[in-house]
């Protein structure tokens, strides 16, 4: 049986949806959209708020009793300003708990491999949970899982395109390798691209332009947490093999006896 | 190739031709496609367009809800001089005017920069006028380690440098580089500019170059708008943003649309820039370069700064003082009238009744690693 809850590292959340708190019009909607989401895990920009400052507007819209507030580094252009980032939440107070970007190019936000990874081993030896944003590479995933990272987040298109699965094939590959959960991560601009993520294999979705830039954020966040609950729902009940070749109804080889 | 070497290619008149021999039909199909190019760009400058804002509108306002969100950067200036040895025609610290012509102290540079922090302000731009000798490398290197910490980031709008003096202020703190060209038309250039140290074209040009170069996270560019026909103008502004965004992928490029406003030397512009003017100038580039920080200052009207947030504009400042000591004593050494002179709080509650997110802090100074 599919579970319906997502464990990263031992913990367990019940929500296999994770959002972001970037592009809303304001702080209310923002959290209102993450309460109608169902999500767990919120994750918010490093660069966006005062982890020092206790009267921060985002954080103070996080309740972390009911999320993991997970920290990310968008804007770090190398490891070591990553790296930087991650430390400096963790000394403010923030679990350790951090999802790494290295976003060199400022326009697509493409991950940067190498330096990612590079961080990653850093942030790893020093006790972190690293959840990478990456590009949907098979082989970088399975390098990031041998050196401790709790999970991978492939990219399912450029961040905030909302282009939705379009690395369908890589993807497919990757969820059939890990052996930690796969988050697909950027790309998903609408709760069919969230349903088909999940229906595939992943393990969750992150969502944040999709929800954030809706015309009603807070009714777009409760679409997305309703298409992935169906297709949790459908994992559940089983889904139909998908075949590239149609079956034969009369068996080609039935004649034969033991 | 250099911008400049890119620029040689171009021939001013046959642009401006160009564009302003556009027909309706142009502008439609460029509005069909997906991808504009740099010549679609220019049929969206042309007069032909105006007749389409409302479509390029509708469009620019998608691209931008998409790519940054229903935010808005603020940002404030410091001026922290209005000393210059140059004689820009359109300036208000041109140094034949008769301003009151200040440099603040380190005392008073702090207790400015502890004004606008209390204002709320989070990124600063430092901005002097042109003066070596009374204001050095050395002495804006002190100034950005006085700031640095007070403060989430740092640009700089100061005279052009070479690579190394960038880095020196870089290491200081500073992180962003506003530098306008003011006019991509040679001919004009050197008019404006009759004397000072700013003559030279191509150092101007090429200073983006070298403060992407240098490392620093973002770079600003602009014409002043009201130098030369607005729309060949803007072409080359827009050449200038793709050519910066391709050759130092690691830059966030922002550009401005400064108006001349009324200075001190009563400067009379080539040619007024109506709202629509500027309004289908920020379209324009908004269509070709999606992923471009625009940004539009306390120059502008209250009203006007309004009407152009849904449109593509990414950063705007607030409570704005353009004389250095300005914050704590007004006088009358500034480089522009302010003509939205409401303040950050006003402002911010402004941006918030109308569903946007006035975004103090994107940045933090302790994410740079110190050499």
């Amino acid at each position: 049986m599919f579970s319906k809850n997502l464990i990263i590292d031992g913990r367990t959340f019940r929500s296999r949806l994770m959002v972001g708190t970037g592009k809303f019009a304001g702080s209310d909607v923002m959290a209102a959209a993450a309460e109608a989401s169902g999500a767990e895990i919120v994750t918010v920009a490093l660069r966006r708020v005062d982890v020092n400052n206790p009267q921060d507007d985002i954080l103070n819209h996080i309740d972390t009793s009911k999320y993991l507030l997970l920290p990310n580094t968008s804007g770090a252009r190398d490891a070591e300003e990553a790296v930087r980032l991650a430390r400096i939440a963790r000394a403010a107070g923030c679990e350790p708990w951090i999802k790494l970007e290295v976003t060199p190019d400022p326009y697509y936000l493409l991950p940067d491999p190498i330096e990612t990874f590079k961080a990653a081993e850093i942030l790893v030896k020093e006790g972190f949970k690293v959840l990478p944003y990456i590009n949907a590479d098979p082989v970088l995933c399975k390098r990031l899982e041998e050196i401790g990272t709790v999970t991978v987040m492939p990219l399912g298109a450029p961040i905030g395109s909302n282009k939705g699965i379009k690395t369908v094939d890589n993807l497919r590959i990757i969820i059939e390798q890990a052996h930690v959960p796969v988050v697909v991560d950027a790309g998903i601009g609408a709760p069919s691209h969230a349903a088909l993520a999940i229906e595939m294999g992943a393990d969750a979705v992150l969502v944040n332009t999709a929800i954030a830039t809706a015309g009603d954020p807070v009714k777009m966040a409760l679409a997305f947490k309703l298409a992935v609950d169906a297709a949790v729902t459908a994992r559940d009940a089983g889904m139909p093999s998908q075949k590239e070749k149609a079956e034969a109804s009369s068996p080609l080889t039935g004649f034969l006896r033991d | 190739m250099t911008f400049t070497q890119i620029l040689k290619e171009y021939d001013w008149n046959e642009v401006k031709n160009f564009i302003h021999s556009r027909t309706a039909e142009d502008v439609a199909a460029v509005l069909n496609k997906d991808i504009i190019t740099e010549t679609d760009f220019a049929v969206l400058l042309s007069p032909a367009a105006e007749k389409f804002l409302e479509p390029m509108a509708k469009e620019a306002s998608r691209i931008t809800l998409q790519r940054f969100g229903k935010t808005i950067k603020i940002y404030g200036p410091i001026y922290t001089s209005n000393e210059c040895t140059n004689s820009c025609v359109y300036c208000g610290f041109n140094r034949h005017n008769e301003i009151p012509r200040v440099t603040l102290t380190d005392e008073e540079v702090v207790a400015e920069a502890k004004t606008i922090a209390d204002m709320g302000i989070q990124h600063l731009l430092l901005v002097t006028g042109e003066s070596p000798k009374v204001v050095s490398v050395s002495d804006l290197a002190r100034t950005c380690d006085l700031l640095r910490d007070m403060f989430s980031s740092l640009s700089i709008e100061v005279f052009p440098m070479s690579t190394e003096e960038y880095s020196i202020l870089r290491n200081s703190g500073a992180d962003g580089l506003t530098i306008y060209q003011e006019t991509y038309n040679r001919e004009t250039y050197a008019k404006v500019h009759p004397a000072g140290r700013k003559r030279d074209f191509e150092w101007r040009l090429e200073t983006p170059d070298r403060g992407a170069e240098a490392g620093y996270r973002t770079v600003g560019i602009g014409a002043l708008m009201g130098l030369e026909d607005f729309r060949t103008e803007e072409f080359f502004v827009g050449l200038h943003a793709r050519y910066l965004m391709k050759h130092y992928w690691k830059t966030h490029v922002t550009v401005s649309f400064p108006r001349i406003r009324f200075a001190a030397g009563n400067f009379t512009p080539y040619e007024l820039i109506k709202d629509k003017n500027l309004v289908q100038s920020m379209l324009a580039l908004r269509l070709f370069l999606h992923d471009a920080g625009l940004v539009i200052s306390t120059r502008e009207p209250a009203e006007m700064r309004e009407h152009l947030l849904p449109l593509g504009v990414t950063q705007m400042s607030a409570g704005s003082k353009t004389e250095p000591g300005g914050y704590n004593k007004e006088h009358d050494g500034k480089q522009f009238k302010v003509e939205d002179d409401r303040s950050v709080a006003e402002f911010c509650a402004m941006l918030r009744s109308k569903g946007y997110d006035p975004v103090m802090k994107d940045w933090d100074k302790n994410f740079l690693v110190r050499s």
